[in-house]
């Protein structure tokens, strides 16, 4: 008789396909992985506690890193939790601004991962693609706020900085260009016979399975789940313009994949009509006072990034600073179904399986 | 160099063969060189990038500079792995991919062995890179590694089957398993070559081939994204590069057996294109399946093992071993030597 045993394997924290610094120790019989174990916790850098000894115009920059691949959503979190608590009235202009950055955010947010994806899957040129396109949304927020990643753009009360002069057509001249690209994609790999058999039917789970594991985003969406927050429990403007909200039916990595595609379309839909309805002109920032003091209390809002239902909850004492700030990070919580998934796959699919699930380490970790 | 290898072994026709053997090598190491440098510029267009373009004009000197700069890395060997074993693997995996170089006649008169056992010399000595990557992916005392060398293992294993059979129906139409003969016996209109009498079995060479050669998309004991590097995860400096370079020579190997078995070796594609001598013909030829090479792994992305397995053995065996079928019926019925 041959002696077999397990082969225990640390995949991560440096490993190219984890998506930054994300550890998991998988137990393998031949190539099938009979154990998950994440570990996380290497990016890991206090946001929340910090963030007690922050005031809260103080703490934007912190939550840009949280999801740095998707920081305006986290910035209106926070603003839009803030807002809600005082019962600030945030100008139309603003809120159009606010809107607009989180939508393109949402675009350029699922090239990133569609990219990476396939990237993870093998195949190397759409990831230039995608960031070919991603970089004018980030030249287009580049011009708007200075920066390219961390843009700590928006404010209690509105955003920092007007669109400056042109902006506007730059942004509704994207968009056409950004459908014609979307069917090149299509074109591209979404009819690719390897590509479907990597990812058809791998890491399927039923809505059920979703909805206790706390999923969300196209995560949950893939079950078949029609729940998206923006149409749900508008915020901001979304109850205004018109669009749909896709589901998968299987719950595989495939229909996850079609849904992020469909998503950019969605997202350039509210854009075209976001861009037709921006007020010509009007406030950028509402009325704040100097110092911001939510009454004491407590206040739970959450919006959709595009990874899923990002959370804030704030508990206020009546100070400038937060008593107490928890984010709920859709990384983190999608993350949870991870071991479940893996057992009984081989450790192919757990690439495609991690990948499909679209974590930012940076927001797991907090 | 036929007339020569009958004749007596003496101290001076040893020397023809070594510097034979020189200028083999040289020739090989050119084209790998600039296959990696044509590589890195086809890929890095297709990807919307420039390519390599800083040392030497076009940077046609990049690869040079790589390859020196793998030469002065330190050269490690991980404590716990089995010393001999790692030092051995690489040079096992180089050797016969320059070996099976030997039998490659490009032109009617250039080719440096004429055996006429040629083809089954070829598949017989290319099997052991096989040994030489499970080796080094057991000897370098690393999961990672292991798991690479047993995919790879696998993987070869299962594509030199169909690869092999899929060659039969050449052998067959040409009687011979001798390369130049192989050559000689197609005709000179290029609807006479191999190619189309022989279409299944040279999709599935092609298949099989670049599986062979560990190329996307059945890049899979290598896959970056998985196995991190594969097979050769612990390898540095210039153990690392021969690795590299046998990859790349059996490139040259595939693609210039491609050409002399299906696409008509030297020949030209219609008689009165003669005048162009048969060398550049061939030259022309192999770079095209060069670039089809390097074009997949822009296109592509990666099959999964097992998929990879149940494609081999489900797909392309019985398409190879239907090809032998209907060649052989063809000949029954219609050639009757």
């Amino acid at each position: 008789m041959i002696r077999t045993e397990e082969l225990l394997l640390n995949v991560g924290p440096q490993h190219p396909s984890t998506h930054g610094v994300f550890r998991i120790i998988i137990k393998l019989d031949g190539e099938v992985i009979t154990e998950a174990i994440p570990v996380m916790g290497y990016l890991h850098r206090g946001t929340e506690k910090l963030a007690e000894n922050l005031n809260y115009t103080q703490i934007i920059p912190y939550t840009d890193r949280m999801d740095y691949v998707s920081a305006m959503t986290n910035n209106y979190v926070l603003c839009h939790a803030v807002e809600t608590m005082m019962g600030l009235e945030v100008p139309e202009r603003a809120e159009f601004l606010r809107l607009i950055v989180m939508e393109l955010q949402r675009v350029a947010s699922h090239l990133v991962w569609w990219g990476t994806y396939l990237l993870d899957i093998g195949a190397m040129s759409p990831f230039l693609y995608a960031f070919r396109d991603r970089e004018i949304i980030i030249d287009l927020f580049n011009e708007l706020c200075g920066a390219r990643l961390t843009y700590n753009y928006m404010r209690v009360g509105g955003v920092k900085w007007d669109a400056p002069e042109g902006w506007m057509n730059k942004v509704r001249d994207f968009i056409p260009y950004m459908e014609k690209k979307l069917d090149e994609y299509n074109n591209l790999v979404s009819g690719n016979e390897i590509f479907l058999a990597r990812i058809k039917g791998v890491g399927t789970y039923d809505a059920q399975t979703a909805i206790d594991y706390g999923l969300s985003g196209a995560n949950l969406r893939c079950t078949g789940v029609n729940w998206d927050i923006r149409k749900a429990e508008p915020y901001s403007l979304y109850n205004r313009f018109e669009f749909d909200v896709p589901v998968g039916k299987i719950g595989d990595c495939h229909d996850r994949y079609l849904l992020r595609l469909e998503e950019i379309r969605q997202s350039l839909r509210i854009l075209k009509q976001a861009v037709e309805q921006f007020p010509s002109d009007g406030e950028t920032m509402g009325k704040v006072p100097r110092v911001i003091r939510p009454p004491a209390g407590e206040a739970y809002v959450r919006i959709e990034s595009p990874r899923g239902e990002i959370g804030c909850h704030i508990v206020s004492k009546g100070k400038s600073e937060p008593y107490r700030l928890k984010f709920r990070r859709p990384s983190f919580v999608n993350l949870q179904i991870l071991p479940k998934l893996l057992v009984g796959e081989t450790m192919t699919n757990l690439i495609t399986i991690l990948g499909g699930i679209d974590i930012v380490v940076g927001e797991v970790d907090c | 160099m036929g007339d020569l290898l009958l004749e007596q072994l003496t101290w001076g026709n040893a020397l023809i063969f070594f510097l034979s053997a020189v200028v083999l090598l040289m020739i090989v190491l050119g084209f790998v060189t600039y296959a990696i440098y044509f590589e890195r510029k086809v890929i890095g267009w297709m990807q919307l990038r420039i390519g390599p373009n800083r040392v030497g004009p076009f940077g046609l000197l990049q690869t040079v500079a790589d390859i020196l700069k793998l030469l002065l890395k330190e050269d490690t060997i991980p404590r716990k792995a089995d010393r001999a074993l790692f030092i051995l693997a690489p040079v096992l995996a180089y050797v016969p991919a320059f070996a099976v170089l030997a039998v490659i006649p490009y032109t009617d008169s250039l080719y440096f062995a004429d055996l006429n056992v040629g083809l089954l010399y070829y598949v017989a000595l290319s099997g052991i890179t096989t040994l030489a990557i499970v080796l080094g992916g057991w000897a370098s005392n690393n999961k990672y590694a292991l798991l690479g060398g047993m995919r790879s293992a696998a993987q070869m294993i299962s594509y030199e089957v169909p690869l092999v059979i899929s060659i039969v129906g050449v052998v067959m139409l040409s009687g011979s398993l001798n390369l130049r003969t192989i050559v000689a016996e197609q005709g000179n209109w290029f609807w006479e070559w191999n190619f189309l009498p022989q279409i299944i079995g040279f999709v599935v060479f092609v298949i099989a081939a670049v599986s062979e050669l560990n190329r996307t998309p059945f890049d899979l004991p290598e896959a970056e994204s998985e196995l991190v590097a594969g097979y050769h995860v612990e390898y540095s400096g210039f153990r690392f590069a021969f690795f590299m370079l046998t990859e790349y020579v059996y490139v040259y190997a595939i693609a210039a057996l491609t050409t002399i078995l299906f696409l008509g070796g030297w020949h030209a594609p219609a008689p009165f294109l003669d005048f162009v001598p048969g060398l550049l013909w061939f030259m022309l030829k192999f770079a095209c399946i060069v670039f089809f090479l390097f074009w997949l792994r822009a296109t592509f992305p990666r099959v999964r093992v097992d998929q990879l397995m149940g494609f081999g053995w489900k797909v392309l065996l019985p398409l190879a071993i239907l090809n032998v079928f209907v060649t052989a019926a063809y000949i029954e019925f219609f050639i009757k030597r």
